[in-house]
């Protein structure tokens, strides 16, 4: 590990913590702390361990070895890929954001307060005035939106999202990004796992690669090596620096 | 040709108030049945409850107590095997319930003494029932209405978006449990209108037709039903009037309005109900 950042309060803390479906280990003896104002970006190949440690950090999951401690009563929400959501489900904008709500939860019919949180929530992201269009009727932008105002009506302490940009064209994850920088900048812990390493992981304070195990966490201009990621991606892999930025390309022999 | 002419029998009179009801209930619960892609699962059912109902007469036990047992314990082992994921809810529907019909067939064959009552199972009895029946469809239709009002927002989240709604707090296979009772329950006390063989088109079509007219859950839960009870009311008078078999007019109603609504809303209907049915 190249880097470790402990921070002052812990939101959830994974401590050796080993994961299988039955088969050889999906994840191996995993050290991470997620503290409180975190921006953690995981990022990996496919079958690194990424979505189980989702899932070991929601909840959703128990560790076959170790430890997942979360802060006693915290109030998380998730937003998964939006390519997992059913757009011919018949349901409205505002129907969406409401499903989450915490108050009066069971009631069919929204309270005034409800109706007024929704909308501030809606028109906080973009959204005003169209509580009552079908998610189908939206723009891929609105509708990744619609699904971050569902997680944020429920006023999270930390915020879990899964490839927030995948499947979204160029413009929309610029959207993301931001909203995303500013949700945290408001003082929201986020976590999210991406395969988009220069259009999303590269902004992040942040970042975990994960293959099986925690390979480096820490700054992008820290981990984002070509040494941990080859150990990551298990393939070499060039880092170039353009206008302050890393971008993270293949490498020519391996592409050739 | 008097409208009016069947009122006046009291036999006429139970079967349509089952048979409104029926189509009500089949249409409220059938919502969630359509979307959650379940549209096999009240063929399945049905032909489970016919086990049911075979043993129930053979055993000499009341059909509401053995068939809705037998019901209640098929559809909950569906959503459980569904849920584990090894094999899909189609395939899990499919053996269940028709591991259950078939023994439902052997016990007939056994004992063929509970012929009649079998084949009102099979095909609907809707001119026989009683006031009590009717009452008994009623209490189930109050029943499914208190469910849904109580746990409207975890039943829709968990219906929309069951992993999300799990991490939020959502007891998502408690409320899947809940929506199978309702479903056994609905299924158990309807099928006498229609029979254990068209029981599926009154738990689907009704969906389908309000899916079709509107984009919002909220709404399809008032149209839906309403369009059930429609087809229960017209098909039961063209039944009378036409001399055909009640169940098979009141799906035939169905049906037909279905093709119009199709016709009429164009490719946003057939659109919105992509998928809808497998």
């Amino acid at each position: 590990m190249i880097d470790h950042v402990t921070p002052a309060l812990s939101l959830v803390e994974f401590d050796g913590v080993s994961h299988s479906y039955g088969g050889p280990l999906v994840l191996d003896h995993v050290h991470l702390s997620v503290g409180e104002g975190s921006f953690l970006g995981i990022i990996g190949p496919s079958g690194s361990g990424k979505t189980t440690m989702l899932r070991l950090l929601l909840g959703k999951l128990q560790p076959s070895a170790g430890t997942v401690r979360r802060l006693p009563n915290m109030r998380m929400a998730y937003v998964p890929q939006i390519e997992t959501v059913d757009w011919n489900f018949p349901i409205t904008v505002a129907e969406v954001v409401l499903m989450a709500s915490k108050g009066s939860w069971r009631r069919p019919r929204a309270t005034a307060a409800e109706r007024r949180s929704v909308s501030a929530v809606l028109e906080q992201l973009g959204l005003g005035g169209l509580e009552q269009r079908h998610i189908r009727d939206l723009s891929g932008g609105q509708q990744q939106r619609v699904f971050l105002a569902r997680a944020l009506h429920r006023q999270p302490q930390l915020l879990v999202l899964d490839e927030p940009t995948s499947g979204v064209d160029v413009r929309t994850r610029h959207e993301m990004v931001h909203l995303l920088s500013d949700l945290h900048q408001g003082g929201m812990s986020i976590v999210l796992t991406t395969h988009d390493i220069n259009g999303l992981a590269a902004h992040l304070p942040l970042i975990a690669c994960v293959n099986r195990r925690v390979v480096a966490v820490g700054t992008p201009r820290s981990v984002l090596t070509p040494e941990v990621l080859e150990t990551t991606y298990g393939a070499p892999m060039e880092v170039l620096e353009h206008g302050g930025l890393l971008i993270v390309a293949d490498s020519p022999a391996v592409t050739r | 040709m008097n409208f009016f002419e069947p009122f006046q029998f009291e036999f006429f009179r139970n079967g349509l108030a089952v048979s409104v009801l029926a189509g009500a209930i089949c249409g409220l619960v059938g919502v969630f049945v359509v979307l959650r892609h379940l549209s096999y699962i009240g063929h399945g059912l049905s032909h489970s409850i016919f086990g049911g109902a075979a043993a129930s007469a053979v055993l000499s036990v009341n059909f509401y107590i053995g068939a809705g047992l037998w019901g209640l314990l098929s559809a909950l082992m569906i959503g459980r095997v569904a849920r584990r994921g090894r094999i899909g809810s189609d395939a899990a529907i499919g053996v269940i319930t028709t591991g259950s019909f078939a023994l439902g067939l052997a016990l007939s064959n056994m004992f063929g003494q509970a012929k009649r009552s079998i084949e009102a199972v099979l095909f609907g009895s809707v001119l026989g029932v009683s006031a009590i029946d009717v009452v008994a469809v009623a209490v189930v239709g109050i029943g499914a209405v208190a469910v849904i009002v109580t746990q409207y927002r975890p039943l829709l989240f968990a219906t929309f978006d069951p992993e999300v709604a799990d991490v939020s707090g959502v007891r998502v296979p408690r409320m899947e449990a809940l929506l199978m009772m309702m479903l056994a329950a609905t299924v158990l006390f309807t099928m006498q209108v229609v029979g254990v063989l068209l029981i599926s088109a009154l738990l689907v079509t009704p969906a389908v037709i309000a899916r079709m007219l509107t984009n919002s859950f909220a709404r399809m839960l008032f149209i839906s039903p309403l369009i059930g009870s429609m087809c229960g009311l017209f098909g039961m008078v063209l039944s009378y009037h036409l001399d055909i078999s009640p169940g098979a007019t009141i799906i035939l109603v169905a049906s037909v309005l279905f093709v119009a609504v199709y016709a009429v809303t164009g490719r946003r209907g057939r659109s919105a109900v992509v998928g809808l049915v497998h």
